[in-house]
């Protein structure tokens, strides 16, 4: 345990350690906060707080697919991976390591969205409400963590990140996190509940405010975190002894 | 006691043969130059070694078990052959980062004391000079106090002083009965440290011997003088020439002088002296 908690203090030090890093991870979230949810559902609580847990599962899926996604393939274009890798210790602890520092990461990039929510709109939620939110949160950040990962250790860096950017925009929008609920345009509700998005969202949805959950939203959710995971692990392991070809 | 041993191995990368049936022991004590011009398959052995690869066949061991688990690990140290530091963490950072996977690691002082690191405990190492990130990836394969390294040319592109500093950290653990593997091109930093000598060329021990062996193993003699241009002459394997001399390889020098002398070649300054590890080394590599 001690060595996750090592591997993750060390994680945490070098992207702290550039700080223009961890404010372009939550330059986006806040700006749309800002831009799109202050001006247009200020005064209506129900909206604003939708909006506001939209805005999570946004931050949440862009720091997670960036973070993992272009962090993991310009860490493995160093000789420093490998090199740790002869290290008497399993990829486990590694791996631990990075995970935490990542939920760490996620959270920090949700700091200003929940206090821009809280101060400048009408969005609002029970102590409850706030927790289970951020439970919802790491729940949502897995799928985004294993397809990030896998982007990180199928692709080279400057693939990963057109890769990542490719993803996240289509996710989000078709997933209905750029919209309300049930405003969303109809092509999008149609294929809104197959996206991980959407699923996440819901949780979101469910755990702040009245929402029903969509048992297939849910249920794709769980098939898109269970694929996730495996193409994530199939792109490791395929890592480890090909890398130099 | 073997503290590593490959046994026949070979590893592809695609259609690539790095290594052809390489077998190797490594035993408590040793010094090992493990010599070869780029490309005959030095770290791919090493990467074997460490766990790093599995080979293709054959088997590879490491305190009697696989280099690929974790534990067979704790008593080895590596220098891998480019730096590559994390370069927003600091010095005892990255010290203490390695520290913490070793059972008995040394004092972070101690280990920066040797490699002549001391008052760099604070700077980021991207803001280490060349010869300072090189000292301290040497100085990580000796933080968990090990009993065999892996130095994957160490000091390659060093000033000779950074080096001197490294050679002495390497004699010094080897004289406390460490044992190392130790790949270089400098050839010069094989004959100071190594107490025998493997020769890899195209993926196969090509010799593994001592230093000495090693050199009459080719049985070639250099001689040197300072003369006009010579005639063709029976048994000379290269011509040379630096600083105004001629240097002729011949496996029988003897011969040689006869035969200058009979052509009344104008030499003077004859030298005869047995190859250098070098010279062996090309002999080898080439055959």
């Amino acid at each position: 345990m001690s060595l996750v908690l090592t591997n993750a203090r060390f994680h945490l030090l070098e992207t702290l350690r550039v700080p223009i890093a961890v404010l372009g991870s939550t330059f986006f979230p806040t700006a749309s906060m800002l831009f799109f949810v202050v001006p247009f559902t200020g005064d209506d609580p129900a909206g604003a707080t939708f909006a506001t847990a939209s805005m999570v599962t946004f931050a949440v899926m862009t720091s997670n697919l960036f973070g993992y996604g272009v962090g993991v393939a310009a860490d493995r274009s160093e000789p420093w991976d490998p090199y740790t890798r002869t290290l008497p210790a399993g990829p486990g602890p590694r791996f631990g390591g990075r995970v935490i520092a990542g939920l760490a990461m996620t959270l920090l990039s949700l700091v200003p969205v929940i206090l821009i929510a809280a101060f400048l709109t009408a969005a609002h939620t029970t102590v409850v409400g706030l927790l289970l939110g951020i439970g919802a949160a790491f729940v949502a950040a897995i799928p985004f963590t294993f397809m990030g990962l896998a982007i990180g250790y199928a692709l080279p860096t400057k693939a990963a990140l057109a890769v990542a950017q490719i993803i996240f925009f289509p996710l989000a929008f078709l997933g209905g996190l750029l919209s309300a609920p049930r405003q969303a345009p109809s092509f999008v509700e149609a294929v809104a509940p197959y996206l991980p998005t959407r699923g996440a969202v819901e949780l979101m949805w469910a755990a702040v405010g009245d929402f029903p959950l969509r048992p297939l939203s849910v249920v794709m959710l769980g098939v898109w975190t269970v694929a996730a995971g495996l193409l994530a692990a199939w792109a490791y392991r395929r890592d480890e002894g090909r890398r130099f070809r | 006691m073997t503290l590593a041993r490959a046994v026949d191995v070979t590893r592809r990368y695609g259609r690539e043969l790095a290594l052809a049936g390489v077998s190797l022991d490594i035993k408590p004590g040793e010094l090992i130059g493990l010599l070869g011009p780029n490309g005959a398959g030095k770290s791919t052995l090493v990467n074997l070694l460490v766990g790093l690869r599995r080979p293709s066949s054959g088997t590879v061991t490491l305190f009697g078990g696989d280099p690929r688990d974790p534990a067979r690990r704790q008593h080895i140290g590596l220098t891998p052959q480019e730096t590559g530091l994390p370069a927003t963490l600091r010095v005892g950072e990255c010290v203490d980062y390695v520290a913490a996977h070793f059972d008995n690691p040394l004092e972070r002082g101690e280990v920066l004391t040797r490699f002549g690191l001391d008052g760099l405990v604070k700077r980021q190492t991207g803001g280490l000079s060349g010869g300072q990130k090189r000292r301290l990836s040497v100085a990580l394969a000796f933080v968990g106090r090990p009993r065999l390294v892996f130095l994957d040319e160490p000091t390659t592109g060093l000033d000779v002083e950074v080096r001197h500093v490294l050679w002495e950290a390497i004699r010094a653990f080897h004289a406390e009965g460490g044992a190392v593997l130790l790949t270089s091109h400098n050839l010069e930093e094989v004959e100071a440290l190594a107490t025998r000598v493997v020769v890899l060329g195209a993926g196969r021990v090509l010799a593994d011997d001592t230093v000495p062996a090693i050199r009459g193993l080719v049985g070639v003699h250099r001689v040197s003088m300072a003369s006009t241009p010579l005639p063709r002459l029976r048994g000379v394997v290269s011509t040379s020439e630096s600083d105004g001399r001629l240097h002729l390889l011949t496996p029988d020098p003897d011969q040689l002088v006869r035969d200058l002398v009979t052509a009344t070649v104008p030499f003077r300054d004859l030298e005869i002296r047995p190859t250098t590890l070098e010279e062996a080394f090309l002999q080898l590599t080439a055959a």
